[in-house]
């Protein structure tokens, strides 16, 4: 009998259950901490205290989870806008780019009336972020829809682009001229700030925001026409043009929404912990969120879970790197190996594995 | 030296990391895989070759490092895609921010150390002309990575494995009918694109300016991508895109030299402005890349 | 007594829980051409597949003149010298013919072009190797795939549905290269599902029905009646009744629609006229790669005019062609395509959520939001009145066989109301009850007063729908023709060309 290589197939499930579906997030977050764990050793660190440290420190004190919250503002904003579009198929991953020019539309309010009061400078700042967001998105959906770039690289480069614009204002006409010559705008006044949400912590409203428009969107995605609309051409772009569903339409409102939520999330960003535009406003949250889209199955229930894991995961790595000596880039490693593992797990919620039966190789 | 001439001595060295990553991306697109981690191949493999230049391994085991490196994640990459049939966008993302991560990581304690370069090696007569001599005067993996564009050209052009590389990314089913290992096909054009996108990185980190920084890459493994689409899948224009990149991140210095006040800021967009131009204009022309495009291309294939 | 060339001793192939081919047994002599006869989803494409070696058998064995044969690749059968040419051509569109044939036949290009001069002299299979194959008609395209195999000096040829392409005059030309095959010493396999084909040139058959075996004979000997019992297990459906009726007013037509596309693989349009009218059928004939996605696109409204242009589509007497079709369907439009998966449903999506995706203006969604009970029973409707066989409602689309998921998008377009119809390839891959439903139904619907367009690769079954037919060559459409006092041999005179047709108008 000839050694014949038997290689197990994929066979597609007629439907996938949801206990399968549910369970393979977990999966794979385990065998992503396991394997993370496992490099942490390798590079001589003490895997306990890392474990400890990073997943579950941040839930152990009020401290520490209300900082856990914090970061669950705009990861959850950036990532319900992106998972609309990336069901759509419409890929902007430039959502830190729409986050930096949020931020700095925000901040002009604070920056050109230093001496402003009222109740409504912090609103005017959200919209403004909004509006920043959208408008630097609205370069991509253009270039896409009537020049037909791709707009994976043109979002990306418009990210790259607006981190030098940031550079530019905060080197620049921006700059703090009290500020001992940092890359920083002056502190905001005390109305450009948002309302705290708990005393003692620096959570502030935009996380109730984000939670309402996480409800929207999950209106959005699974119950109206226009979210079907969306849903159709990512699934099937020719269904979606054989029933009238304007292509074009769809990009512009993925991207729109996408740059809108992402913006905003930068407005809140400056408006919330910083009280300042500096170099240093995101923290990578715009990729992040797209870890978060994904993860969360691109449903908006799924999205809030998994934005609290990635919240959780980005404070731990705080404390390893303080506790535990552990690199910063731990965390991004874990979240590129997050991922990796979720669409790992996936598969096997789609496909099941099958041995080629033991007939077939008794007579080969 | 003028600016001409400090952009013709430099932008094929300039050029190189665009070129290499370029090249590989175009080959493993050309089978009908979108590998969108090229970013984090050229980060993994500019930081595994620095590491390895740095503690004397030299630049030989330091390209073949990289390069193992950023194949390695790129098999990662063809097992996820490949084997499980998962969208390669999300994938190519994934494998992406992954190599960033581990090559702040493995970097960590190589922040802003520096190593020697390579020497340049001139072509006699050719290096002493004027204007155009600095063209002729660069390192050895300058002149290896025109001879790689070169063996890649020809290939597609004349070779029986260009035949049905094209073949398999037009139609995999077509393929797998008349009897090609769809799948094996992809997964070398694939490995052999994270190869030449480590080679890429290593380039970058030991010899192009020859330091560890986290984030040196600095969007340089997208626009090798990019460049893919500018040159509409053809070697030769891709060559050609490179070189503009590589003159384009020069043009900065130069008009700096020249006395030029631009901010730097801007100058240091200009690359990514480039690219968002150039794209444009070539994408608009959707007759060219209908014909000149992958037909599969990012399509998962099931045999 | 020498061996067969080929024996199948009870080949069993299942994907998941379908069980394409159950116990398959057959033998293919020496120089015969063998019939494999079958409807659609009988399991013939499963069974070519495993004597190619595309796939392996669950159970069972193959023997070659009398040896065990085991394929593991569709290399190792042309190794053994089985050649294939398959119903959707392997070919590559953006590469030339020799380039094509390249990929599978080793050898220097010199050599292989006169190889494939040869041949083309030898079996009557003309083609130009130096063309890319996008250029090619769909008739030069089979000779290509023929060639590729017939270069690699095959036993066995297995030609799937090779007629399905051709018009009437150019099957016959298949059938002479067939002969010649034959008559050089190679076996064929030919797969169908038309009765008279087979009895024109084969001379063994083998019938299958729902993956099994249920005749073995020679067609010369039967006639179409008893094949066709084998076939599906009863008596052909009687045609069906046609009752004359007074034409009404305009509700489609094309006044010299002309385009030239952007795409490089697509047939440019040029002075194309038709006229429907209410309680009329239109059949569009013709070779398909001659323009009938193309055309079927800009009556649908997935590809727009100009509004300068927009004169050239009209609809219930309005000017369309720069509308999209949504706007089309507003005013009493609606279109089956010709792909049911991801074009007239979305394969992912529920029975349910695919009935949103024309059916929306019917109340299933208002200010917005989409009225779930509405859409669930508009689906149920559709599923009981169209004898749609699903589980369920919530079953997705491409769960469905192409026969139920065709019923099921026939009756949501019919479910409309529409005043105008148009039905691409309305029974392609569906089986003989499914398709007598559907032609029965637009008949009815026809009698009643609508308006429908069918394209259609089925001369037969244009036949049996339509008042007339017109013929769509390269992009131009013929006269019409009286559907009832034409001729096939007429129709396929215009597929050829028009240069054919106008000797056979004034002869």
């Amino acid at each position: 009998m000839s050694m014949r290589l038997a290689l197990p197939h994929l066979v597609r499930r007629e439907r996938a259950s949801l206990a399968v579906t549910l369970l393979a997030p977990l999966v794979a977050l385990s065998g992503a901490t396991l394997v993370n764990l496992l490099l942490y050793v390798a590079i001589g660190k003490q895997p306990g205290a890392v474990f400890h440290a990073m997943l579950l420190e941040p839930f152990l004190s009020w401290a520490s989870f209300s900082e856990v919250l914090l970061k669950l503002g705009p990861l959850l904003l950036i990532a319900q806008g992106l998972a609309i579009g990336f069901r759509a198929k419409v890929f902007n991953i430039g959502a830190e780019g729409q986050f930096i020019l949020g931020a700095i539309f925000a901040s002009a309010i604070p920056v050109w009336y230093p001496q402003a009061t009222g109740g409504w400078i912090w609103p005017s700042m959200l919209l403004a972020g909004a509006m920043g967001g959208a408008l630097w998105a609205a370069i991509t959906a253009f270039w896409r829809v009537r020049l037909n770039a791709n707009e994976i690289l043109v979002s990306l480069m418009l990210s790259l682009v607006a981190a030098q614009v940031l550079n530019y204002l905060l080197l620049g006409p921006w700059k703090d001229p009290n500020g001992f010559n940092f890359p920083q705008s002056v502190m905001f006044q005390y109305d450009a700030m948002l309302p705290l949400l708990f005393e003692g912590t620096r959570v502030n409203v935009s996380l109730l925001i984000a939670f309402l428009l996480s409800g929207l969107a999950f209106v959005f995605m699974q119950r109206s026409f226009p979210g079907y609309r969306l849903e159709v051409g990512g699934l099937a772009p020719r269904a979606a043009a054989y029933a009238g569903f304007s292509e074009a339409r769809a990009i512009w409102l993925s991207l729109l929404i996408g740059g809108f939520a992402a913006g905003l999330a930068g407005a809140a960003e400056v408006a919330g912990p910083l009280g300042q535009l500096q170099r240093s406003i995101s923290t990578g949250y715009g990729y992040s969120a797209i870890i978060v889209a994904y993860l969360g199955g691109l449903h908006p229930l799924g999205i809030v879970l998994s934005a609290l894991v990635m919240a959780a995961l980005s404070i731990g790595g705080d404390n390893a790197m303080v506790s535990a000596d552990l690199p910063i880039a731990a965390v991004r490693v874990f979240q590129g190996s997050l991922l990796i593992a979720y669409l790992i797990a996936m598969a096997f919620v789609r496909y099941r594995l099958e041995w080629p039966s033991a007939s077939t190789r008794s007579r080969a | 030296m003028n600016a001409i001439e400090f952009i013709l001595a430099g932008m094929l060295a300039a050029a190189t990391p665009f070129l290499l990553a370029a090249l590989g991306e175009l080959v493993a697109e050309r089978a009908g895989v979108l590998n969108l981690g090229v970013e984090g191949l050229m980060a993994l493999g500019a930081a595994l070759a620095f590491i390895v230049v740095y503690h004397g391994g030299g630049h030989l085991l330091a390209f073949v490092v990289g390069g193992l490196g950023a194949a390695l994640l790129a098999l990662i990459f063809a097992f996820v895609t490949l084997g499980l049939q998962a969208n390669q966008v999300a994938a190519g993302l994934a494998i992406g921010i992954f190599g960033q991560g581990l090559s702040a990581l493995f970097g960590k304690t190589y922040e802003s150390l520096t190593v020697k370069g390579l020497p340049k090696l001139a072509l006699p007569g050719l290096a002493d002309l004027p204007v155009v001599g600095g063209l002729f005067v660069q390192d050895i993996v300058v002149w290896l990575s025109l001879l790689a564009t070169l063996l890649i050209w020809a290939g597609f052009a004349f070779s029986k494995a260009g035949l049905v590389l094209r073949a398999v990314g037009e139609n995999p089913k077509a393929a797998h009918s008349i009897g090609y290992p769809v799948m094996l096909i992809r997964l070398a054009a694939v490995l052999f694109g994270g190869v030449m996108a480590g080679f890429a990185g290593a380039y970058a980190s030991t010899v192009y300016t020859p330091l560890w920084a986290d984030g040196m890459i600095a969007g340089r493994g997208w626009i090798a991508i990019a460049l893919v689409v500018f040159g509409t899948w053809l070697t030769g224009r891709i060559f050609l895109g490179a070189c503009l990149f590589g003159a384009v991140s020069l043009a900065g210095l130069a008009a700096q030299a020249g006395g030029v006040e631009l901010p730097s800021q801007l100058l240091a967009s200009l690359p990514y402005l480039v690219t968002i131009l150039v794209l444009g204009i070539i994408s608009s022309n959707r007759r060219l890349l209908k014909l000149n495009g992958v037909a599969s291309l990012g399509e998962p294939y099931k045999p | 007594m020498t061996a067969p060339l080929l024996s199948l001793r009870n080949l069993t192939k299942s994907y998941g829980p379908v069980r394409a081919n159950r116990g398959i047994s057959l033998e293919v002599g020496e120089r015969s051409i063998h019939a494999i006869l079958g409807e659609n989803g009988a399991g013939k494409s499963t069974l070519m597949k495993l004597i190619y070696g595309v796939e392996t058998p669950d159970e069972g064995e193959m023997l070659w003149k009398g040896a065990p044969l085991r394929l593991s690749s569709p290399a190792s059968a042309r190794k053994r010298g089985i050649g294939m040419v398959f119903q959707h051509f392997s070919l590559f569109e953006t590469l030339t013919v020799i380039e094509n044939i390249a990929l599978v036949v080793p050898g220097q290009r010199r050599a292989l072009l006169s190889r494939i001069r040869a041949l083309g002299e030898e079996f009557g299979l003309e083609v130009d190797p130096l063309a890319h194959v996008h250029a090619l008609s769909v008739g030069e395209r089979q000779r290509v795939e023929i060639i590729r195999c017939l270069m690699t000096d095959p036993k066995l040829l297995i030609l799937d549905e090779p007629t399905s392409v051709l018009p009437p005059q150019a099957v016959e030309k298949l059938f002479d290269t067939l002969r010649r095959l034959r008559d050089g010493g190679v076996s064929i396999l030919f797969i169908s599902h038309k009765l008279e084909e087979i009895r024109a040139i084969c001379d063994r058959a083998t019938i299958l029905r729902s993956g099994e075996v249920t005749g073995h004979v020679d067609p010369r000997d039967h006639d179409a009646h008893d094949l066709a019992r084998m076939m599906i297990g009863r008596d052909m459906p009687e045609p069906l009744p046609v009752t004359a009726a007074p034409a009404g007013e305009k509700r489609l037509e094309l006044i010299g629609l002309e385009d030239t596309p952007d795409d490089p693989f697509a047939v440019a349009l040029s002075s194309v006229n038709l006229t429907l009218r209410a309680g009329e059928i239109l059949g569009i004939a013709g070779v398909s790669g001659n323009g009938q996605a193309e055309l079927a696109a800009f009556i649908s409204g997935e590809s727009r005019l100009p509004a300068a242009r927009r004169e050239q589509v009209q609809m219930m007497g309005q000017p369309v062609g720069h509308l999209g079709p949504a706007e089309r369907r507003r005013l009493g439009f609606a279109f089956v395509p010709e792909d049911r998966l991801g074009r007239g449903a979305v394969p992912e999506l529920s029975l349910t959520r695919n009935s949103l995706l024309t059916a929306h203006p019917l109340g299933l969604q208002r200010h917005g939001l989409i009225d779930r009970a509405r859409a669930a029973a508009f689906t149920a409707d559709c599923i009981r009145d169209f004898d749609v066989r699903t589980p369920s409602a919530e079953a997705e689309a491409g769960a469905l066989s192409g026969g139920n998921l065709q019923k099921f998008i026939v009756g949501r377009e019919i479910m409309l109301k529409p005043k105008l119809l148009f039905v691409a390839q309305p029974t392609w891959g569906v089986d003989i009850g499914a398709a007598t439903d559907i032609r029965r139904k637009l008949m009815a619907l026809r009698n009643e007063g609508m308006a429908i367009l069918v394209i259609s690769e089925e001369l037969e079954e244009l036949f049996d729908l339509c008042d007339q037919i017109q013929v769509l060559r390269k992009g131009t459409l013929s006269a019409p023709l009286n559907a009832r006092d034409t001729k096939p041999e007429e129709i396929g005179r215009y597929m050829m060309g028009a240069e054919a047709a106008r000797e056979a108008l004034s002869a």
